[in-house]
């Protein structure tokens, strides 16, 4: 079953005619995502590799019947082709640009309130349902299709805990990667709502870091609503107030968004809590029973 | 990014806020003229990005022109200590002069982004000159909060309803209107990340003016804003971080002993994280980025032996797209580069072809302590450094 990636995915791949939009279409599609078309404005009827280049996604949803799409646009337009997506009635946007201004993801978020379109990222590395199709940057081949369901705000953090559980034989249902910046698309509570409807997702590890509030507010939502395991880890403890670590959304302001208080309130829902980083595939499988 | 004191009134009299009469410099031998010109007595402000600038001595009051001289010799070239400079403290090299008002009250007035709500908001309090935080704590209610949609902007009514939130009446409230609404236009047309007036001041005329002010601006906007990216002062900012970001790393110094390089901000943090676990310190979050491009870490790898804070350096890369053996024979080369390298180095490395990767650090010419995973890596780090601070 696994959540928003599957076999059925038909993928548009908007950057496609740039060096990291080209690498990455074919890392999809040697994964066995279908990669349908891509988008670059002005370079419509070109191909690359094989896969047709449209002017835009509207064409591009036309003639592929695209139902969701993958954005390497560079920063100053990826907020405009969020929206472009959006407006052709694309399913699932998946934004993997870092470094779009806070203003045009406010504009872009106020233009998706309009439309059905679900918006992963940006700043993320995609959606993978391991086995069947990836939408991202991620390294398919540290992957294993099973039952443990993974959302995290960072990247690389991700693919750690996603080969501690490979290499303890925990598979993944779908692993998402909501992004480090301070305005997104898809919240913890979004994915956690999702995997709640998938049966075949038997746990979830969420991983978060400092910044903002939405570790607390997915605690609340897993105390009210969701009764399989959830383990949870926090990066960022020894991050100093004041300082961004990285990711934009990464940083302790006015005395909110701390490792501590986050942990506090995954621990009051009743989540278990990884100390180290070291320990993340370890916790799952004790949850698990295994 | 931040700017001075004085960049922001400059940015924000273009919008109409009133600030006092003043000039910056970095000269004390001009300052009795301009204290002359602003009436004999004036306020000698220390220009430094951090805040908490009155609580390290960096503002003071002077009554005559030959008394704001002094003060300026004293302020010009002190490392100003404040909460926000660590005990180091920052160099002021230019300082504002400006006009003493009287003052009848003072008001915490500010715009930044609301997280959750995904708007702009404004915040204001009638306890000004305070730390809005502590304000926070110990009496939310004191504190005024207003969302405004930032592609309709802030409408005259929100203004007006904040100006009434603070007590203020008639002329005053028109005024303390205006101000809201100029910063809230400010930070959406500028892409700032905090527009802050504390304090704003009522003077005893009942005139509203800001008498200090505070802007950071969304990094990732700069390239649409020349004229804020000229008010850049690298004076101001680490000199180790300016020399990172020549080479597009994520580098923030620290006070530890570990120097971390990894690629991606989320496991950066979470190295540091299991270092203090572990018992060490880290001596910076250094990300190197995700794909890890050979010529990256090896810059990181020059950023870290240099710092002579230094004693261990902890190198943790998930391989994904980037090959780990690659990665590995970039921090070879690196290594040959500079030569005479001395520092422990631990290295883990995790994902693709990483039997490979691990083989090329094991058969070069130094020696590498090859960790198996993070928590092996933060103990041996820990250890090479001296053992548990």
């Amino acid at each position: 079953m696994a959540i928003w990636v599957n076999k059925e995915t038909r993928l548009v791949v908007q950057g496609i005619t740039g060096k990291e939009g080209t690498f990455h279409a074919l890392g999809c599609r040697d994964y066995g995502t279908q990669v349908v078309a891509g988008v670059t404005p002005g370079k419509g009827g070109e191909e690359v590799e094989g896969t047709p280049v449209y002017n835009s996604v509207a064409e591009a949803r036309e003639h592929t019947g695209c139902n969701a799409t993958m954005i390497f646009v560079p920063p100053p337009f990826a907020a405009d082709a969020i929206m472009e997506a959006a407006a052709a009635g694309v399913e699932l946007v998946v934004c993997i640009t870092e470094g779009i201004p806070v203003a045009d993801m406010l504009k872009a978020k106020a233009f998706l309130r309009e439309h059905s379109t679900r918006l992963v990222g940006p700043n993320c590395p995609g959606v993978i349902t391991p086995g069947v199709a990836k939408i991202g940057i991620m390294p398919g081949h540290i992957h294993r299709p099973g039952r443990v369901g993974v959302i995290s705000r960072s990247g690389t953090l991700t693919y750690e805990a996603v080969w501690q559980l490979t290499n303890l034989e925990l598979g993944q249902s779908t692993c998402i990667g909501i992004g480090g910046d301070p305005i997104n698309g898809t919240s913890f509570i979004d994915a956690l709502a999702a995997f709640a409807e998938d049966d075949e997702t038997e746990a979830v590890i969420l991983i978060g870091e400092i910044g903002g509030s939405a570790e607390e507010e997915a605690a609340a939502w897993v105390e009210a609503n969701y009764d399989r395991p959830v383990v949870g880890f926090i990066a960022g403890r020894t991050a100093p107030p004041g300082r961004r670590m990285g990711h934009a959304g990464a940083i302790v302001a006015g005395g909110k968004g701390t490792a501590v208080a986050k942990m506090e309130a995954l621990r009051a829902a009743g989540i278990e809590v990884v100390e180290s980083p070291a320990d993340m595939g370890r916790t799952v499988a004790r949850a698990l029973g295994v | 990014m931040k700017i001075h004191e004085y960049q922001a009134k400059e940015i924000l009299r273009r919008y109409g806020v009133a600030t006092p009469r003043g000039r910056v410099t970095d000269d004390a031998g001009e300052v009795a003229s301009i204290c002359e010109d602003l009436g004999g007595r004036c306020v000698v402000k220390a220009q430094i990005h951090a805040g908490g600038r009155g609580k390290g001595g960096g503002v003071k009051l002077a009554q005559s022109p030959a008394e704001a001289t002094e003060l300026a010799n004293a302020i010009l070239g002190m490392r100003l200590v404040t909460p926000q400079t660590g005990p180091e403290g920052q160099e002021v090299r230019k300082v504002l002069i400006e006009e003493a008002l009287d003052i009848a009250s003072e008001y915490y007035l500010a715009v930044t982004l609301d997280r959750e709500a995904g708007q702009p908001i404004v915040i204001a309090s009638s306890a000004g000159g305070m730390n809005i935080e502590e304000v926070a704590a110990e009496d939310p209610d004191a504190i005024v909060r207003l969302a405004f949609d930032p592609h309709l902007g802030i409408q005259p009514f929100q203004a007006r309803v904040v100006a009434g939130r603070l007590g203020l009446e008639d002329e005053t409230a028109r005024q303390a209107g205006k101000l809201v609404t100029a910063l809230a236009c400010a930070y959406v047309e500028m892409d700032a990340s905090l527009v802050e007036i504390n304090p704003m001041l009522v003077t005893v005329e009942g005139d509203v003016v800001a008498l200090d002010a505070k802007m950071s601006f969304d990094d990732n906007a700069l390239f649409r804003h020349a004229d804020v990216r000229e008010m850049r002062d690298l004076a101001e900012e680490n000199p180790f971080e300016v020399e990172a970001g020549k080479f597009g790393l994520n580098y923030i110094k620290l006070d530890g002993s570990i120097g971390c390089m990894v690629n991606g901000a989320g496991l950066a943090m979470a190295t540091m994280d299991i270092i203090k676990l572990c018992g060490g310190a880290p001596a910076n979050f250094l990300d190197v980025g995700g794909s890890a491009s050979q010529e990256a870490v090896a810059n990181a790898f020059r950023l870290l032996v240099g710092d002579p804070s230094v004693k261990a350096v902890l190198i943790n890369i998930f391989g994904g797209i980037a090959r780990t053996d690659r990665i590995a024979a970039g921090v070879v080369d690196a290594l040959a580069d500079l030569g005479d390298v001395d520092t422990p180095v631990v290295v883990r490395l995790e994902g693709t072809n990483v039997e490979q990767g691990r083989q090329i650090l094991r058969d070069a010419d130094f020696d590498f302590i090859v960790a198996e995973d993070m928590g092996d890596a933060a103990q041996k780090a820990v250890a090479a450094a001296g053992g548990v601070a």
